[in-house]
């Protein structure tokens, strides 16, 4: 248990090392987010009061962009130097690697979503103060959720011939009720409507989370191959 | 390995048998609808077709468990060709829905819970065909679509409840109740029958794509014994 943890623990360090290094993936996820709430903008051009409406979807679209850049990019970093077959080679657990991979998707991804709220909040003169807790809640559950499985189709897509548009073609299919979830869950925790529908929202994506890690845990040594 | 139950041109006859039959039973046998006239008649294909592609991806899971479990060609087999055929009944769905919709509803399409996850249903058959045809070699490509293969039907029921508490939250326009809200005796008995009959024909398809599938991985092994020995 404990050697496992400390085997994420450094393929986790590993790839943020090189992430620190360069800092080519958070920051492009990051502009890219805010260039999606920038197009919304100026397709939908919500007015002011119509902004609680538009926001939880307007957030998720432009987390569920932004996650892809991510994910994609955490696997393309790998197809140099054959570093891919580097870690299927190496003595760890495959699920291992995979757990690895999601936490450093999610780190990303959190990054990226919190520069996104922000410049949302600033935009759109809305304070997400009121509903904080509930609102990182909500995020934190729907991104794990969302990494847990775009860090297998990015593994899965990775071995395609199409690479980068297969990710988004394979995943969004399945995370379709993450996303329904999360939607409608922020929009009751930004309305401030604390109702026992949120609570099944956010059960739901507990539960969506919860699955999807551990079937992608157990299927990931098939998508590492032989 | 599947049907071997009864041979080929016994299946094929009745195949065409039972869908004649179906034809003869949508058309005269069925009672008419006292409010959507002749047009509900479509409803025989379009939910016969549906319940036929659920079969099929639930085929498509079992393919791929079976591929993981034993790695048995067969299985991938399986998986790729329910895969396939799938796709083709879904479709099916997803065009005689509309068709019958505009008459009846007025509207094409509407973002209910039963369509929603028709629709999704059909991009998950979707991505499955294109990773098959976007991976490079054999053995990758079966076990990375098994990958996805299981992943995707896993899904299916937590689609189903997302989409279900999603559309009791937001109230569509009143339509009129689905299809098989209490069907008349006669209706059911039609209904069942043309179910019958595609099943029938989508197994045909399914034994004509695994033929196909042995035959081509036979070949493979041929060219490569021949290479080997040249």
């Amino acid at each position: 248990m404990m050697r496992s943890l400390s085997l994420i623990g450094t393929l986790f360090a590993k790839d943020v090392r090189i992430e620190w290094r360069q800092r080519e993936t958070v920051a492009s996820v990051c502009v890219f987010g805010l260039l999606v709430v920038l197009i919304f903008h100026f397709g939908f051009q919500p007015a002011g009061e119509e902004s609680p409406r538009v926001l939880p979807g307007l957030l998720w679209i432009a987390f569920a962009f932004s996650g892809i850049l991510s994910f994609n990019r955490s696997f393309e970093a790998e197809r140099e130097n054959a570093c891919l077959e580097g870690l299927y080679l190496a003595p760890v657990d495959p699920g291992l690697i995979y757990l690895a991979k999601l936490l450093v998707n999610l780190l990303f991804l959190g990054i990226a979503e919190s520069v996104i709220v922000l410049a949302t909040a600033v935009w759109y003169n809305f304070s997400f103060l009121p509903s904080f807790k509930w609102f990182v809640l909500i995020v934190f559950l729907g991104t794990f959720g969302y990494a847990a499985v775009g860090a297998t189709f990015a593994a899965v897509s990775a071995n395609t011939r199409m690479r980068e548009v297969m990710l988004p073609v394979l995943q969004f299919p399945v995370v379709f009720p993450l996303f329904i979830a999360s939607v409608e869950a922020t929009r009751s925790a930004l309305s401030g409507n604390i109702s026992p529908e949120m609570m099944s929202w956010i059960k739901l994506l507990a539960g969506f989370a919860v699955i999807f890690t551990v079937l992608s845990y157990l299927l990931f040594e098939y998508v590492m191959g032989e | 390995m599947l049907g071997k139950i009864f041979n080929s041109r016994v299946h094929l006859i009745l195949t065409v048998a039972w869908l004649l039959a179906a034809i003869y039973m949508i058309f005269i046998y069925a009672p008419n609808e006292a409010n959507q006239g002749e047009v509900y008649r479509i409803i025989y294909v379009h939910v016969s077709s549906g319940w036929t592609a659920f079969l099929a991806y639930f085929l498509v899971f079992l393919g791929s468990v079976g591929y993981l479990v034993n790695r048995s060609p067969q299985a991938d087999d399986l998986a790729h060709a329910a895969g396939e055929v799938g796709f083709v009944f879904v479709s099916c769905v997803l065009v005689t829905g509309p068709l019958w919709a505009k008459p009846i509803w007025g509207i094409w399409w509407t973002w209910d819970a039963r369509l929603t996850l028709t629709f999704i249903l059909w991009l998950l058959f979707v991505s499955y065909l294109l990773l098959r045809s976007f991976v490079a070699d054999s053995p990758r490509a079966a076990l990375l679509s098994a990958v996805v293969g299981i992943i995707g039907f896993v899904d299916v029921p937590i689609d189903f409840m997302a989409i279900r508490w999603w559309r009791t939250q937001h109230p569509q326009p009143v339509i009129l109740g689905g299809p098989d809200s209490g069907l008349p005796p006669k209706m059911l008995i039609t209904l069942l029958f043309t179910w019958g009959a595609f099943l029938l024909l989508f197994f045909w398809f399914l034994r004509l794509r695994l033929e196909l599938l042995r035959m081509k991985r036979e070949v493979s092994g041929l060219r490569r014994e021949l290479a080997i020995e040249a």
